[in-house]
């Protein structure tokens, strides 16, 4: 298990990094490498020239802008699970990368290598998808802004162009009435997800329930977000009922299965992921009702 | 954990929490493994596998491989044979149940019958290069169907996993005392069960490796090998390379775990040192994890339907029934593991009459042979499966129906009339079971968690107790040797047959000689696992160094003891009678300072030209012995676990879990303890996670760490272990082994107390690893059974 061979290029900016991939044949981005690499030396990838984006400081860091929190695509994931920026202003990210792999591999791994890589599995697509994150690329056509809905194309593949990096992540900040949950089923902690559920929800003053967004991983080669589910939501009572109609309608998505979790079983946990995460966001917007 | 129980004080190092020898250099990072071994001149080999469960070589292309510049072989098995006294690797274990042997061969000469066997090897200048090269070898095979179940590889009419077998039935043995027939035919109760135990496997975190040298000028082979046996390993040599003894070295390096994986002499072991000779370059071989997953050996993978038949007071009158097992591509070791499994299944119980009809079935799977338990947890988890089945059948409490079947400590030693390995029968030697299960019942709480459990239930909470003894055959013969050996330096050399993975054999070692002269065991030079330390040894299997290589270290030391004594004497003008060895010294007892120092006593039995000898002594302060078993030693426990279900996600969550253990006398309580906590560790992968899957064609489903699950330390509790000591009569030290038995308890008793927790459903397990898809299937069924009008 060794990786082929390959060179190696460490650009300290974005253009150069733009340029490299544009020109470069069979080239890909190194962006933590937590899969990247095991790929590599399973043979299952075998670029001939590997991009290195851990050297260029503008693709690091989190701030907050007047759009909300704008993410660099390099922040490493151990960076987000401890900002106290973002445990603030969008307390769903901070839980969903505390349950991405182990604190070892959260030092290296990014969230712009997470969102493009795009496993089934992975946390942090399903927290974008409910949190309608935007990306944003660049390439050699400038920069390019896509909503998340739009960004899987298909299994582990993107809407990225040849030639374009992702370069930012762009997050909502979360309102005062608020809340959110990020609930996984794996059999060890640090597993990737078998069904993994990010639930956002707001309310009104009367404990109603103003906006939601559900967004469910691992039953499909891309996070799905629960539309009928969510509308079913608006003005209901944040309440149990309200969360256990929800996880019935989560029980009936369409989901992949194999001999070892069935669809059947990917939709129990469905059902139960979504009525328990939607439950803990409805606590922590304030609901008295659950 | 909790410290060993209080034993009596003893003075000397036996039976101390000794710091081990063996920890500066790994935790300083000092540690040679395998791969650490850097030959200057030295080739890195892979191997091309077979890409499919069962074929015949068509062709092979090797001229794009060889062409590849950094290639300096590729080899297929007729380069090899030029190097080789014969086509096999004569492993076979003698066993009467086998209906034929078959043996690997280091390379396939025509006929792949797992994914993973080796068919060529790449020879260049990095590992890097040979996997390039590896990737342009032409191999076409032209496919067989694969023989992937062991029961639907015994049916009338299945495919043969191998052309030149008559069937697929490797061996058919049995076990068989008492009237059975007579014991069901008069039984107020009969309960049946049908398990499977799904393969699993060692995963020792350092896979296996071989470097081997051979050099021209001495006409010598040095192989390092990462192995529990070198000595069988150099035998192996030896016979199929056709070199005599002292021309072949086998030696281990720091190991990294071998939990039996290591124990079995593989096709590779062979093939780089026959590349070494044949090239005349040092060549090395890392396996790594995809290599480890489908060509280490593995095993577990038993089938079983049983009945026992017992009174209406829970007294067991018989057990019968047949174990299908699948014993791979190979016959490695013989019937061993499921003969194990099915004697093992008797434990702490008088069982009366017992029919077990086995049979082998060859698959094209990896070869299956001993791994951690080596069959007993399967045959324990049978029996204390069938032991909740009756006590639930005749609703007595678990613990009553087990305590009203053991075997009482006045009863020992206890025959069991089934003949063993080595011809003799199966005596317990000595322990107390029902004390072993008081004690783990009290300390576990088990008369309050009802209560506990009533109230959970209220919250909607699902929670269980699980109980299992077990007991496991430790030991094992027929021999292990020491030798000890103190020269002018002074310093204490103690070689030895056993072998190190990581157990702390060599502090074992150092402790039991320590304990005898008087000395520190970290001032002991310890030497294991290498083929020039000691002209025979055995190694590592069936827990058995302590007890083997401790009890010949205990007699060299006291033979060495003795003759510093003698020569002292001697030297002192004293009588023997009255001197003492302590502190590295022999001294007059009662006149400290009075005496001679081992290196003193030694310096003087090396010799000096022309002079006699002390005493006219035979030369050399040293000693050795072998210790040869006069039977095997009985270890037992119980376990306790204590589990939470989620219901609508099958998730099993282990809340704690208790040992109460009894290995005899412990030499160093705390490594005890590691081995039993390392041992509960693998039963629990083995019950919750770790599953070796193939699908239908034989193609290995589970080839990393992300899809073939151990447990992480986040997923198993802290481990309460506790100790009786019943000292074995069967050896000088009282010592019984306990590297594996932590294994053989745990899937039995997680499955107890899962099926405690969902009592109100009646849920069955009959099927280990429990994944949570198939423990949220049981409990859907049962929900729709429950609510059905």
């Amino acid at each position: 298990m060794k990786a082929p061979a390959f060179r190696y290029h460490a650009p300290t900016d974005v253009a150069q990094a733009v340029s490299l991939l544009a020109s470069l044949e069979n080239a890909r981005v190194l962006a933590g490498g937590q899969s990247l690499m095991p790929m590599m030396n399973l043979r299952v990838a075998g670029p001939d020239h590997l991009i290195d984006l851990g050297r260029i400081p503008e693709l690091a860091g989190v701030a907050q802008v007047p759009e909300g929190l704008l993410v660099g695509a390099m922040t490493t994931q151990r960076a987000l699970e401890t900002s106290a920026v973002v445990a603030r202003l969008c307390p769903l990210l901070s839980e969903a990368v505390s349950n991405v792999g182990h604190q070892q591999t959260r030092n290296r791994g990014t969230i712009g290598g997470s969102l493009c890589h795009l496993d089934p599995g992975a946390e942090l697509p399903v927290a974008a998808a409910a949190l309608d994150a935007v990306m944003i690329a660049r390439g050699p056509q400038g920069e390019r802004r896509i909503a998340f809905a739009d960004f899987p194309a298909d299994y582990l593949t993107s809407t990225l162009e040849p030639g374009e990096i992702l370069t930012h992540v762009l997050l909502p900040v979360a309102s005062a009435r608020a809340g959110s949950a990020f609930l996984e089923f794996n059999r060890r902690p640090a597993d990737y997800a078998i069904v993994s559920v990010a639930a956002h929800v707001t309310l009104d003053e009367a404990g109603r329930v103003a906006g939601a967004s559900i967004a469910v991983g691992g039953v499909s080669h891309a996070p799905v977000r629960l539309a009928d589910a969510e509308a079913g939501l608006v003005g209901a009572l944040a309440d149990a009922a309200a969360c256990a109609q929800a996880g019935r309608l989560a029980a009936t998505l369409a989901c992949d299965g194999d001999d070892l979790y069935p669809a059947d079983y990917k939709q129990d946990l469905c059902e139960t992921l979504v009525r328990r995460a939607l439950g803990a966001a409805f606590k922590r917007a304030g609901a008295g009702h659950v | 954990m909790t410290s060993a129980s209080a034993a009596p004080a003893r003075p000397g190092w036996i039976g101390r929490n000794a710091a081990r020898v063996e920890d500066d250099v790994l935790l300083r990072g000092g540690a040679r493994f395998l791969d650490d071994i850097v030959l200057p001149d030295a080739l890195e080999a892979t191997f091309v596998r077979s890409p499919i469960a069962h074929g015949l070589i068509r062709s092979m292309n090797l001229d794009a491989a060889r062409a590849l510049p950094g290639v300096h072989a590729v080899l297929a098995f007729t380069d090899l044979r030029a190097v080789l006294t014969q086509d096999d690797i004569p492993l076979a274990l003698p066993a009467g149940g086998l209906r034929f042997d078959v043996n690997p061969t280091c390379l396939v000469i025509h006929e792949a019958c797992y994914v993973g066997e080796p068919v060529a090897m790449v020879i260049a200048s990095s590992r890097r290069i040979a996997e390039d090269a590896a990737a342009l070898v032409e191999l076409d095979l032209e496919p067989l169907p694969a023989v992937v179940d062991p029961v639907e590889g015994l049916e009338p009419g299945a495919p043969k996993a191998r052309l030149s077998c008559p069937d697929n039935l490797v061996a058919k043995t049995k076990v068989d005392y008492g009237d059975v027939e007579g014991a069901f035919a008069g039984a107020a109760q009969v309960v049946a069960r049908a398990f499977r135990l799904n393969k699993g496997g060692g995963h020792p975190m350092e896979p296996r490796g071989v470097v081997a040298r051979y050099d021209e000028i001495a006409d010598q082979l040095t192989v390092w090998n990462s192995t529990q046996m070198p000595h069988r390993a150099k035998a192996m040599l030896v016979e199929t390379l056709g070199l005599a003894e002292h021309q072949v070295r086998v030696t281990t390096p720091d190991v990294g775990g071998g939990f039996g994986t290591k124990a079995v002499f593989h096709p590779e072991e062979l093939a780089v040192p026959a590349a070494a000779m044949l090239l005349k370059r040092p060549i090395k071989w890392v396996e790594d994890r995809f290599e480890s997953f489908t060509a280490s050996i593995g095993e577990r993978e038993q089938v079983w339907t049983v009945e026992a038949a017992f009174d209406a007071d829970g007294r067991i009158r018989g057990i019968r029934g047949t174990l299908r097992y699948d014993h791979g591509a190979a016959t490695p070791y013989g019937i061993a593991l499921p003969f194990n499994a099915a004697t093992n299944l008797i434990g702490p119980y008088a069982l009366p009459a017992y029919r077990m009809d086995i049979d082998l079935c060859m698959t094209n799977k990896t070869p299956a042979a001993p791994t951690r338990g080596a069959g007993r947890p399967q045959g324990t988890f049978v029996m204390e499966r069938l032991m909740d089945a009756m006590a639930q059948r005749i609703g007595l409490p678990r613990d009553e129906i087990r305590r009203r079947n053991m075997i009482q400590p006045g009863q020992m030693p206890f025959t069991i009339p089934v003949k063993q390995r080595d011809g003799s029968m199966m005596v317990y030697d000595s322990g107390d079971y029902p004390e072993c299960q008081r004690r783990a019942l009290e300390i576990a709480g088990w008369d309050d968690f009802p209560a506990r459990q009533k109230q959970a239930r209220e919250q909607g909470r699902y929670i269980g107790l699980g109980l299992t003894n077990y007991v496991e055959a430790t030991g094992r013969g027929p021999f292990e040797s020491v030798s000890i050996s103190i020269g002018p330096s002074g310093r204490i050399v103690v070689s030895s047959g056993a072998t190190a993975q990581g157990q702390g054999v060599k502090t074992m070692l150092a402790q039991v000689v320590a304990d005898v002269l008087g000395v520190a065991p970290e001032s002991i030079h310890v030497v294991v696992g290498d083929t020039s330390a000691t002209p025979a040894g055995l190694g590592a299997y069936a827990s058995r160094q302590a007890v083997t290589a401790g009890n010949a270290a205990y007699r060299a030391a006291t033979l060495v003891a003795e003759k510093a004594k003698t020569a002292a004497a001697e030297l002192l003008e004293a009588s023997v009678d009255d001197l003492v060895v302590n502190d590295g010294r022999v001294e007059v007892n009662g006149v400290p300072g009075h005496g001679k120092s081992l290196t003193q006593i030694a310096r003087a039995l090396a010799g000096t030209p022309g002079f006699a000898l002390p005493g006219n002594l035979p030369p050399g302060l040293s000693a050795s012995n072998d210790f040869m078993t006069s039977g095997l030693s009985y270890t037992n426990g119980c376990h306790l676990a204590e589990v939470e279900v989620d219901p609508d996600t099958g998730g099993v969550k282990i809340l704690r879990y208790v040992v109460v253990h009894d290995c005899g006398r412990m030499i160093n309580p705390m490594m005890v303890e590691g081995q039993i906590l390392g041992g509960v560790v693998h039963g629990v992968g083995m019950t919750l996670f770790e599953w070796m899957r193939y699908d239908a064609d034989g193609q290995p489903l589970t080839v990393t760490f992300a899809d073939y699950l151990l447990p992480t330390s986040d997923v198993v509790p802290r481990i309460e272990i506790h100790h009786l000591e019943s000292p074995t009569p069967l050896n000088p030290l009282g010592v019984k082994g306990a590297a594996e038995s932590g294994t053989i308890g745990a899937p039995a008793t997680i499955v107890s107390a899962i099926e405690d927790a969902l009592r109100p459903l009646d849920v069955r397990i009959t099927q280990v690893p429990v994944t949570p898809p198939q423990l949220r299937a049981l409990i859907r069924q049962a929900q729709v059974a429950e609510s059905a009008p």
